[in-house]
C-alpha cells in the first residue's frame, strides 16, 4: 500500500516510510466505541460510518495512531462512534484544528469529518487553506445539502430556489459545488462517492487513505429527515445507472445502463455528454487523474451542479505534491542539522552582552 | 583644545524623524552602547501605524524615546531632555512634549518651505521664535553627510540616506558614547555592499568629529554607568523576552513548541522570532486567520506540543470560541494578547491595558481561563514561563498579557542561569486509570487536572469535545446535575491555582495607609512615582499582580490592610471593577487611555492628592 511516491500513504508515513506496517489483527469491531449511535434512523451517515469501521483495518495501522477529528453538525458526532483517538470541535474548524495535529504529529493517521455547512459554509477558509496545503489529512465531507442539527435551513450546497423553513420563497444562493471549490484550491485529491453504494465508498475511501498529502471526498449522504431523496437519481435502481458516471483512470469515460453514453472534449473547452453510437468511442475523453493541471477535473465536476442529472463519482483528481507535515519536519531536521540543537543558555546570550561587577 | 565635559545622573532622548529616517536603528544603536556602557536604561519606540505616509508628513513621523542614567530606572523617561528632529514634521509633531529649556537638535537642510508646507507651518519656526524657549543647535545634518562622503562612489541618495549615522555620531559624542561597537555593527550590516558599510562608518564619524569640533556645542556630557547587580546582562524588548520565555519553557517542559499565529500588529514579531528557532524542534504556522491560528494550536495540544497562540486584540475576539472549547476539552494551551488600543483597530501600534475584561470574560458559558501579566520588557521571559507551567499543570488554556509598550520597549537584562529556571514538565498518563478502562475527566485529586494522554498511547484511545461530558467518563452527558458539578469543578480548578503561586508582595513602607495596585506595563510607571512621593516624604506603599487570574490567595487580606487603594490603569477601571467585586474595596481608579504609557510625574501628582485627601479629616 504506497503511493507513486513510494512512501505509506495514510499517516504514520514517517514513522513506517523504511519498514513494512505490523501485522495488526485488527476487525471493525474493534473500531467500534462503547457509545450508543444515535443518528436519526435511515440516515446516511450509518452507511458511512459501518464502511469506515469495516475498512479501516485493511489500512494496517494500529488505533491509537488514528485520530478522528470533526466540527459540528450531525456527521461531526462520527468521532465519538469510532474507537480510535477522536476530537468533536467546533464549527468550522476541524480541518484548522486537523492541521495542527498532522503538522506536530506527522505520525499520525488523521482524519476530518465534515458536512456541507461546516465545511463550506462557516468553515470554508479553513477547508480551502487545508487543501492547498496538502497538509496529510483525510478530509470526508458528507453533503446532504441541507442543516440537518439546525433543524432544516438550507445549505451552501443546496439547489437555488430550495424551500426550507429560512427560505419560505425559495433560496436565493447559487449552491457550491464541493468538487469543483477543492480543484479550485487545486487539492491533491479530489473523489466524490455515496453513501448507500459501499463498494464504491469503500474503494474511494481507500484510495483518499493511500494517498499521502490532502485528501478530499465529498459523500453523497442522505437525510432522510429534512432533504430526502436528495440524490435519488444517483442511488434508486431505475435512474442511476442513467445518472451515475463512473470515472475510472486511464479509460473513456461512459456510462448508461449499456455504456451508451459517454462524455467528450469539446473543441470549446468544455465537455459534453454524447451517445457513443453518434462519435465513436475514440472522440471520448480518457481519464486521468494524473494529470497537474486540474482543469479537465475541474470541467468534470461541473457536469451536473447538484446531482440533478448525470453526475460523475469517483476519483477526479490523484497527483503527488510535496506534503505540508513533511516539509515543516525537514525545515526543522535543517536547522538543526545546520545549527545543532538548540542551546538555551547560548540563545539567551546571544547579541551584545556586557558583564557587571 | 577639549571641551568641557559635564556628568548628569539620566539623560533622555527623542530621535525624531520621517518613518524613512531610520530613526529606529538609530535609536537601537544608541541604545546598545548605552546598555553596553553600563547606563540603566528603558526605551519605547513610537512609530506610526503607516509603513510608508507620504515623506514629510505628521502621520508619517516615527520617534524613539531612551532613558538611561547612572542609577536604576523603571520608566523611558516622562519628557525628553534632547529632541533630535529630522524634518519640520518630526519638529511640530513632538515639540509638546518638550519641557521648556530642553535642548533641540534639528536638520536645517530639511526645512524647506515645501516640508514646512506639509508638516503646516505658516513660516519657518526656526527663524520665527516658535522655539525661544528650547537651546536650539541648528545643524544641516543632511548636507554635512554629503558633504562627508563627497568621495564616494554613491548615488546623492544613497549618501543622503546616511545622515541618521552622522545624527548618531553626532549624538555620541555628546554623551561620551563608546563608537566601537557602532562601527563594528555598521560593518556588519552592510557586508554585502562594502561602500555603503563605509560610507556610513565615515558619516557616523563625520557627526562626531563635527560635535568634537564645532562651536555649536560648548560642552558634552558624561553619564557615569549604573551600580547593577553582578551578572551578565543584555539589552532586551518585551517581544524578544516572549519569545525567549516560549522556547524556555519548551525546554523546561520538555515538549517541542507550537506556535500558530497570523500576522497582527503588535504581536508579529513573536511568529518571527520564533520562526528562527527551528533548531529547537520549534514549530510555526502563520495560519490563514486568527481562527485557525489558534486552532491549530490546540490541535497541536492534543498531539502533546506545548502549543501557543500569539495575537492583540481583535485576534483574540475571534480565538474566543477555540479557547472556550480548549476550557471544555481542557488541555494546556498559551494564548498571548500583546494589547493595543481598541475598540476594534484602534490604534494598532499603540498601547493599552483594555483587553483584561476580555480575557477574563470574553466567552460563551462559565469558562474561567487563568490570566497572567508581564510587568517589564524582560519580565516577559519570566511570565511566559508562568503561563506555561500552569497551563501544563492544570491543563488549561492561559492568557498571557503584555502590551505595545512591553513588546517594543526595552531594558538592560540581567541574563538568568538556565538551571535557576524552574521544571514544568508534566508526565502524559501511558496507563489506564479506572478498573482498566481509561477515564479522560478522572481528576488528579489535588490539581483537580485531568489526564494528558495523547495520540499514539496504546489502550488510551479516546473522544472529547465541546459537549458537555460526564464528570470521570468524559462521554457526552445532558445530565442537569452533571452540568452543575462540571461547570464547578471547572472554576475550583482555576481557583485552586491561586494555592500554587507566590502570595502578592508589598513593598509597603510604615504609617502607609495608600495602597498603590497595578498590573501590567504600569509597573515602571507607578514605581517611579511612589519612589519621588516617597522622595517627598509621602508614605505610600505599593504592590503589583501578576497573576489576574485567580489572584493570589493573599490579596483579600493585603487589600483590608490599607485605608485606600490606587488602580492606575491605561483603561477605564477594569482591574478595579474586579477587585471591587471579588473583594468589596472601594479602591479608587486612575484612568487614562491615550495610546501611551503613563508618565511618572501625573502618577506622581495623583499619589499625593489621594495622600492629601487621605489626611483630611
Amino acid at each position: 500500500m504506497t503511493t507513486s511516491n513510494g512512501r505509506s500513504g495514510n499517516g504514520a508515513g514517517r514513522a513506517t516510510a523504511t519498514g513494512d506496517p505490523p501485522v495488526l489483527q485488527l476487525a471493525a469491531k474493534d473500531f467500534k466505541s462503547d457509545q450508543e449511535v444515535r443518528w436519526c434512523p435511515g440516515c446516511g451517515d450509518y452507511a458511512v460510518l459501518s464502511a469506515v469501521q469495516s475498512f479501516m483495518p485493511s489500512l494496517g495501522i494500529p488505533r491509537e495512531r488514528i485520530v478522528f477529528v470533526s466540527g459540528i453538525g450531525c456527521s461531526s458526532r462520527f468521532p465519538y462512534y469510532m474507537n480510535t483517538y477522536g476530537l468533536h470541535s467546533i464549527h468550522g474548524r476541524a480541518p484548522a484544528i486537523a492541521t495542527g495535529l498532522a503538522a506536530s504529529r506527522p505520525d499520525l493517521a488523521v482524519w476530518v469529518i465534515t458536512g456541507d455547512g461546516d465545511a463550506l459554509s462557516i468553515g470554508g477558509n479553513h477547508l480551502i487553506h487545508a487543501l492547498r496545503r496538502n497538509v496529510n489529512l483525510k478530509i470526508l465531507l458528507f453533503n446532504n445539502q441541507i442543516y440537518g442539527l439546525t433543524k432544516g435551513q438550507y445549505s451552501p450546497t443546496s439547489e437555488r430556489g430550495k424551500i426550507t423553513k429560512s427560505t419560505p420563497m425559495g433560496s436565493l444562493d447559487w449552491p457550491f459545488n464541493p468538487v469543483s471549490v477543492a480543484l479550485g484550491a487545486e487539492a491533491t485529491f479530489v473523489a466524490r462517492t455515496v453513501d448507500s453504494d459501499r463498494k464504491h465508498l469503500t474503494e474511494v475511501l481507500r484510495r483518499a487513505a493511500e494517498h499521502r498529502g490532502a485528501a478530499f471526498v465529498e459523500i453523497y449522504q442522505n437525510c432522510p429527515i429534512f432533504n430526502d431523496g436528495a440524490f435519488d437519481l444517483l442511488t434508486d435502481h431505475d435512474s442511476r445507472d442513467d445518472n451515475q458516471i463512473r470515472l475510472e483512470h486511464g479509460k473513456p469515460i461512459r456510462f448508461g445502463p449499456d455504456r451508451e453514453r459517454g462524455v467528450r472534449l469539446t473543441d470549446q473547452a468544455s465537455v459534453d455528454l454524447v451517445e457513443v453510437a453518434d462519435v465513436g468511442e475514440d472522440a471520448l475523453l480518457v481519464h486521468d487523474e494524473h494529470r497537474d493541471d486540474p482543469s479537465l477535473a475541474f470541467m468534470l465536476g461541473r457536469l451536473s451542479h447538484t446531482a440533478k442529472g448525470p453526475t460523475p463519482i469517483g476519483v477526479f483528481r490523484d497527483v503527488d505534491r510535496p506534503v505540508y507535515d513533511d516539509l515543516m519536519a525537514d525545515q526543522l531536521d535543517r536547522a538543526a542539522a545546520k545549527q545543532g540543537a538548540g542551546d538555551l543558555a547560548k540563545l539567551l546570550h546571544s547579541g551584545d552582552t556586557w558583564q557587571i561587577g | 583644545m577639549t571641551k568641557p565635559v559635564q556628568a548628569l545622573d539620566r539623560v533622555t532622548i527623542r530621535f525624531a524623524g520621517d518613518s524613512g529616517d531610520g530613526m529606529q536603528l538609530t535609536g537601537d544603536r544608541f541604545t546598545s552602547v548605552t546598555a553596553a556602557y553600563g547606563n540603566d536604561l528603558s526605551t519605547l519606540p513610537d512609530f506610526p501605524a503607516e509603513i510608508r505616509a507620504p515623506a514629510g508628513s505628521i502621520p508619517g513621523v516615527s520617534g524613539f524615546q531612551l532613558h538611561f542614567a547612572s542609577y536604576d530606572i523603571l520608566t523611558p523617561g516622562d519628557a525628553p531632555d534632547v529632541l533630535v528632529a529630522m524634518n519640520p514634521a518630526a519638529l511640530k509633531a513632538n515639540l509638546r512634549d518638550l519641557p521648556k529649556g530642553a535642548t533641540l537638535i534639528v536638520n536645517t537642510d530639511a526645512f524647506t518651505a515645501r516640508n514646512l508646507d506639509k508638516a503646516g507651518y505658516a513660516g519657518n519656526p526656526l527663524d520665527d521664535g516658535t522655539l525661544g524657549d528650547y537651546h536650539v543647535h541648528a545643524v544641516p545634518l543632511t548636507s554635512l553627510t554629503t558633504a562627508s562622503l563627497k568621495d564616494f562612489d554613491i548615488t546623492k541618495k544613497e549618501a543622503e540616506r546616511a545622515k541618521n549615522m552622522f545624527a548618531l555620531g553626532l549624538m555620541s559624542w555628546l554623551y561620551s558614547r563608546p563608537t566601537d561597537a557602532t562601527i563594528a555593527f555598521l560593518k556588519k550590516k552592510f557586508a554585502s555592499r562594502p561602500v555603503i558599510a563605509e560610507a556610513n562608518v565615515t558619516a557616523f564619524k563625520a557627526g562626531y568629529h563635527y560635535g568634537e569640533t564645532t562651536e555649536v556645542f560648548a560642552v558634552s556630557y558624561e553619564i557615569a554607568p549604573a551600580p547593577l547587580a553582578k551578572g551578565t546582562y543584555r539589552n532586551i524588548s518585551g517581544n524578544l523576552a516572549l519569545s525567549y520565555g516560549l522556547i524556555a519553557a519548551s525546554k523546561l517542559s520538555g515538549l517541542p513548541l507550537f506556535l500558530g499565529a497570523y500576522p497582527i500588529t503588535p504581536a508579529s514579531d513573536v511568529l518571527h522570532e520564533l520562526a528562527k528557532h527551528k533548531h529547537f524542534g520549534v514549530r510555526t504556522f502563520q495560519a490563514e486567520d486568527e481562527i485557525a491560528g489558534v486552532g491549530a494550536a490546540l490541535g497541536a495540544a492534543f498531539g502533546g506540543s506545548l502549543a501557543v497562540s500569539t495575537s492583540s486584540g481583535p485576534g483574540i475576539a475571534l480565538k474566543a470560541e477555540t479557547i472556550g472549547l480548549a476550557v471544555s476539552l481542557e488541555l494546556p494551551l498559551l494564548v498571548i494578547d500583546i494589547q493595543r488600543g481598541g475598540p476594534s483597530t484602534g490604534l494598532p501600534t499603540k498601547t493599552e491595558q483594555s483587553d483584561l475584561l476580555q480575557v477574563m470574560f470574553g466567552r460563551n458559558g462559565e469558562a474561567p481561563v487563568p490570566v497572567v501579566a508581564a510587568a517589564t520588557p524582560s519580565d516577559c521571559f519570566f511570565a511566559a514561563i508562568e503561563a506555561a507551567r500552569i497551563a501544563l499543570a492544570y491543563r488549561t488554556p492561559v492568557i498571557l498579557l503584555s502590551d505595545g509598550y512591553l513588546a517594543n520597549g526595552s531594558e538592560p537584562w540581567r541574563i538568568p542561569e538556565v538551571d535557576t529556571l524552574p521544571d514544568i514538565s508534566v508526565p502524559f498518563t501511558t496507563e489506564p486509570n479506572h478498573e482498566g478502562d481509561f477515564w479522560p475527566y478522572l481528576r488528579d485529586e489535588q490539581t483537580l487536572a485531568r489526564p494528558w494522554a495523547v495520540p499514539g498511547t496504546p489502550g488510551l484511545e479516546h473522544r472529547i469535545g465541546g459537549l458537555e461530558k460526564a464528570d470521570g467518563t468524559g462521554n457526552i452527558s445532558y445530565d442537569p446535575e452533571n452540568h452543575d458539578r462540571m461547570v464547578n469543578l471547572r472554576a475550583a480548578k482555576v481557583a485552586g491555582i491561586a494555592r500554587g503561586i507566590a502570595p502578592v508582595e508589598v513593598d509597603h513602607q510604615d504609617g502607609a495607609r495608600l495602597l498603590v495596585l497595578g498590573w501590567g506595563s504600569t509597573y515602571g510607571p507607578i514605581g517611579a512615582a511612589v519612589r519621588s512621593v516617597r522622595g517627598q516624604g509621602g508614605k505610600v506603599a505599593q504592590a503589583h499582580l501578576r497573576h489576574l487570574n485567580p489572584f493570589p490567595a493573599n490579596l483579600g487580606e493585603v487589600l483590608a490592610r490599607y485605608e485606600a487603594v490606587l488602580i492606575p490603569e491605561m483603561n477605564t477601571g477594569q482591574l478595579r471593577k474586579l477587585v471591587r467585586a471579588e473583594y468589596l474595596v472601594d479602591a479608587k481608579g486612575y484612568n487614562r487611555v491615550s495610546g501611551l504609557p503613563f508618565k511618572a510625574e501625573e502618577l506622581e501628582h495623583v499619589i499625593v492628592e489621594m495622600l492629601e485627601g487621605a489626611s483630611r479629616p
